[in-house]
């Protein structure tokens, strides 16, 4: 399944307006951790339906990396009915993600 | 039951991996985040002979590339104990248990943290363990490093060149580090030094937004800020081995260059013993010797 690269534009209707939860990764080019967390969210937005991934690349979206006060990459903020409910910091194993999922 | 199993999926072990395969022995690989381990947060790696240049993703994969075309399986579980019952050992993971002949750790270190009360929640909203990797959120803002050792050094420097004001705050008069980057601190305008002092409180609003800075007279100050680096060391993973492996005062392997430890059978590589160089080149090596060390063993058994 393809994940969605998000924009300052599309934020709100890709995110705040979904239907389902969204777990929303910012990440770089540059960062490896970033790179190594990948295939996980990848295989997870496949696995299940119950759940959206977006990724924010933080480079071309500083704007939305400032306003949800993201300092530090990998950085998933999960988002339901248009609010923050969760967020986790740093590359984690698969099993510590599919507990971010509300 | 696998001939050795290797703790942890960093530099050491995958290249431990790598020898115990080519000794034809089988080899279960535990690796509890994702393999590559720390080095994985650097873009940059210059110092690693052949490789000129290349980045901790792509050094990460091409090791475990290696590990896995030559048989080396792997599980990502965490290892959480060790028993010893002689001629057979069992590693306990958070799922699952796994018995051996032989056992490698090689579970590297972790950030040293302050240990002050806010401090994980704010890890991402304004306090970082690693300047090459959050640096860039900090251009043209006001940002602390603390810590006195190489590490403490070289985040400042490379901060200076992004970041409007650095504050350098290290708990004595002088610092651990090299003297050059010292002296090439001290060319920068922007790099203010604070001596003497340790951090003492993080106050955030959202996000961190000011630490309050304790002297060694009981002094304290407010400083106000966007970024906290936090560079005061890094700590060995050993614990959950601690009853059956023998560790130094500072939590690090009692295991010499052969990488033996005080149990026979039990082998520790890389940087979670005591060693004075703790870099890509030297845990490498380490892995080398520890699956040389293994492979001897389980045919004397
Ligand atoms: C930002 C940064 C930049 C660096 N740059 C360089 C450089 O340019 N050149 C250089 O030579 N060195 C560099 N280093 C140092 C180098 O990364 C380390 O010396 C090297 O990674 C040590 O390898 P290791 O295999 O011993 O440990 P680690 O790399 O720490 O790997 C240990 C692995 O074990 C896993 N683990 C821990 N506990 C368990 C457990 N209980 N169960 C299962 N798995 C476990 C961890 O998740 C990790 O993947 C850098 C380090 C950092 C942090």
């Amino acid at each position: 399944m393809n994940i969605t690269e998000v924009t300052k534009e599309t934020f709100e209707n890709e995110v705040l307006k979904s239907d389902k939860p969204v777990i929303a990764d910012f990440n770089a080019d540059w960062c490896g951790p970033c790179q190594m967390l990948k295939p996980t969210i990848d295989q997870l937005a496949s696995e299940r339906d119950d759940v959206k991934f977006v990724s924010i690349n933080i480079d071309e979206q500083d704007d939305l990396a400032y306003e949800y006060n993201v300092s530090s990459i990998p950085c998933l903020v999960v988002f339901k009915d248009g609010k923050e409910v969760k967020r986790s910091v740093g590359l984690k194993p698969k099993p510590e993600i599919i507990k971010l999922i509300p | 039951m696998y001939d050795i199993i290797i703790i942890g999926a960093g530099p050491a072990g995958l290249t431990a991996a790598i020898y115990a395969r080519r000794a034809s022995k089988s080899v279960l690989v535990l690796e509890a985040l994702s393999y590559g381990g720390q080095i994985i947060n650097t873009p940059d790696i210059e110092n690693y002979p052949v490789a000129a240049h290349i980045s901790g993703f792509e050094f990460a994969n091409k090791v475990y590339e290696q590990a896995q075309a030559l048989g080396a399986e792997f599980v990502f579980e965490k290892a959480v104990e060790i028993l010893d019952s002689g001629t057979e050992k069992t590693v306990v993971t958070t799922d699952n248990s796994y018995t051996c002949k032989a056992v490698i750790i090689a579970t590297g270190s972790e950030n040293r943290k302050l240990g002050l009360p806010e401090e994980e929640a704010l890890v991402g909203r304004g306090v970082s363990y690693c300047a090459t990797c959050d640096g860039a959120f900090y251009r043209n803002k006001t940002v602390a490093v603390v810590g006195g050792g190489n590490t403490a050094l070289e985040d400042a420097l490379y901060l200076a060149d992004l970041a409007e004001t650095v504050y350098l705050i290290h708990r004595r008069d002088a610092f651990r580090g090299d003297e050059a980057t010292v002296n090439a601190l001290k060319q920068r305008e922007n790099v203010k030094f604070i001596y003497n002092s340790t951090v003492t409180k993080l106050n955030a609003d959202k996000r961190l937004t000011s630490i309050e800075v304790t002297d060694k007279n009981g002094e304290v100050s407010t400083i106000e800020l966007n970024g906290l680096f936090v560079a005061v060391g890094r700590i060995p993973e050993n614990q959950n081995f601690a009853k059956l492996i023998k560790l130094d005062e500072a939590g690090y392997v009692s295991a010499g260059e052969d990488c033996i430890t005080n149990v026979p059978g039990i082998y520790a590589a890389g940087d979670n013993r005591t060693k004075n160089v703790r870099q890509l080149v030297t845990a490498a090596a380490d892995g080398a010797v520890a699956a040389t060390e293994a492979v001897k063993y389980i045919a004397s058994l």
